[in-house]
């Protein structure tokens, strides 16, 4: 697709790519600290990553090569828009490989591939303020914050416990950054904290709507809270993906017909197309393959 | 307890004004630890005002109010820093609202609202929270059983007595109280005030109860403080006070109450 003319480079003014890199300076400065700026309108309704492709469109290059994960797949109507965008506005190369990118922007998940110090995280982040649930005041959790007044958050995970018998939020998992700020990951599942904690490759999140940046700087202490006679724990499947058979990745459940049917299998597609094509099968395949 | 003899809360010429409108004047008095000062007056007397000034939830204009913190030391909580005074208002004071739903967060079970105050200061043990959540619902007479139970589905005295329990689980010194039998019907009340007054000579606790219901302040408090157009008017030992008032409007209050 040709590059569109009279846009500048990645669709932002540099002014407002300026703008926007001095939130995420800020925002690298002090881990897990939420960063006001002055979100832009972009030509797509909030909701579908406005803030994410404003801290893609900031930090993009020339040289740069850019994934997009929606839910942990490469083909899903926003995926396919947003690599289309910069495509057209950055001419930029993309790519759905997680080892060939360097910017990778996601919405729900992080891939499973061990990401590399010269990967950039980008979420897409709907709710920055993880403690918006309890408390609605701006005010009262911004105070919350700067005094590190955490105490609700634990009121939340105390709740799931005595409602549920184990704590049963599984996305958007309160996590605790460098010991010091409270933050939302964004709505990415808890399956997915880990890979944040101390992970080589730089993290950023823009909330476009909230008007909100916050980023983890590579290897950073992230801390899931938990309680110490109910620890953090991540969900776990008895089956293995039926596609490729893995065992240690997120699943997907999906119905298959109306009598019961379904199976499950990877949710991040380039993780689970690889396996496929370095032979791995898993039972749904290896049943199509005796057919 | 040796510093029994110094005073916990010393108040002196506290004067609130909302614009052209008096809150308060020229307010002064000390509450001992372990006492229990009522402040009685008809409505628009300054009464909340002034409890909100000496509790760190409203500013006054003039004025110094001193609280003797656990280090023995008196200072001026409008001159401790921030995080000093919210760590206070959530530990060592506690804030008995009138109506419960302003002391209680009703979206969460009796549990939780009672181990708040807990996890704000740091406890991290499920178990320990609720076993802590279980003891206090029990002390203030909730069964147990209904300690997964949102407050929306308490009847009114049972929302003030968790509201109790919640503020009291930490430990408090003082306790504030701003008509805290307000809206219960009698019977309901007799039985909050006996629990309060079994839960305050237990616990040793300070308190300062705002009330325009005498009988309450009769049954709770020490000490009396009458309020009238923002003016303590008189103050004395509590039986004092209601059976010989010396002021025309503590008269007229005393007079204007069926004698039960």
């Amino acid at each position: 697709m040709a590059e569109t003319s009279g846009y500048n480079f990645a669709y932002l003014d540099e002014q407002t790519k300026r703008m926007i890199r001095r939130a995420l300076l800020k925002a690298i400065a002090v881990p897990g600290y939420q960063v006001p700026f002055a979100s832009r309108e972009m030509p797509m309704p909030y909701g579908w990553g406005t803030g994410g492709i404003q801290v893609t469109a900031s930090i993009v290059g020339r040289d740069d090569v850019l994934k997009v994960i929606d839910q942990g797949a490469d083909d899903t109507t926003n995926a396919v828009s947003i690599r289309k965008f910069f495509k057209r506005t950055a001419g930029i190369e993309t790519t759905t490989q997680t080892h060939e990118a360097t910017i990778i922007q996601t919405r729900h998940r992080i891939p499973e591939e061990d990401l590399r110090a010269d990967q950039i995280m980008v979420f897409q982040v709907p709710i920055p303020e993880p403690l918006r649930f309890l408390e609605p005041r701006e005010t009262e959790t911004r105070k919350m914050h700067a005094l590190e007044e955490y105490g609700l958050m634990h009121v939340k995970l105390y709740e799931d416990i005595s409602q549920h018998g184990h704590i049963a939020t599984t996305y958007a998992y309160p996590v605790a950054v460098k010991q010091r700020y409270v933050m939302d990951p964004s709505p990415i599942p808890k399956f997915d904290n880990p890979k944040i904690n101390r992970s080589p490759a730089l993290m950023l999140f823009g909330a476009g709507r909230e008007k909100r940046i916050y980023a983890v700087p590579p290897f950073t202490d992230v801390h899931s809270l938990d309680f110490e006679d109910f620890p953090f724990e991540i969900q776990t499947w008895r089956e293995a993906c039926a596609l490729c058979g893995a065992t240690g990745s997120f699943l997907d459940e999906i119905v298959t017909d109306d009598a019961g049917g379904r199976m499950f299998v990877c949710s991040d597609t380039d993780f689970c197309e690889k396996r496929r094509e370095a032979g791995h099968a898993g039972p749904a395949l290896a049943a199509e393959g005796a057919v | 307890m040796s510093d029994n003899h110094e005073p916990l809360l010393v108040v002196d010429g506290l004067s609130k004004r909302y614009g052209a409108q008096l809150g308060c004047r020229n307010v002064g008095f000390s509450l001992w630890p372990g006492e229990v000062v009522g402040v009685v007056g008809e409505s628009g007397s300054g009464k909340t005002t002034l409890l909100n000034c000496i509790s760190a939830r409203l500013t006054p204009d003039d004025g110094v109010v001193r609280y003797r913190t656990r280090l023995g030391t008196l200072s001026d909580i409008y001159q401790m820093s921030e995080p000093e005074r919210r760590m206070l208002m959530r530990t060592d004071w506690a804030f008995v609202h009138q109506n419960p739903r302003d002391g209680l967060r009703m979206k969460v079970s009796a549990g939780a609202n009672v181990g708040e105050r807990l996890m704000a200061v740091g406890a991290r043990h499920y178990g320990n929270i609720r076993g802590a959540a279980d003891d206090w619902l029990s002390k203030v007479e909730i069964d147990t059983g209904r300690i997964d139970d949102l407050p929306a589905t308490f009847s009114g005295g049972m929302q003030q007595r968790l509201q109790i329990a919640r503020n009291l689980v930490t430990g408090p010194r003082l306790v504030f109280m701003d008509e805290p039998t307000g809206g219960l019907d009698v019977s309901v009340q007799a039985r909050l005030l006996d629990l309060m007054r079994g839960l305050v000579g237990e616990l040793g606790l300070a308190a300062v109860i705002v009330t325009h219901d005498l009988a309450v302040a009769r049954l709770l408090s020490h000490r009396l403080m009458v309020m009238w157009r923002g003016e303590v008017v008189e103050q004395g030992l509590t039986d004092q006070v209601l059976d010989d008032p010396q002021h025309p409007y503590t008269q007229l209050l005393v007079s204007s109450v069926l004698q039960p």
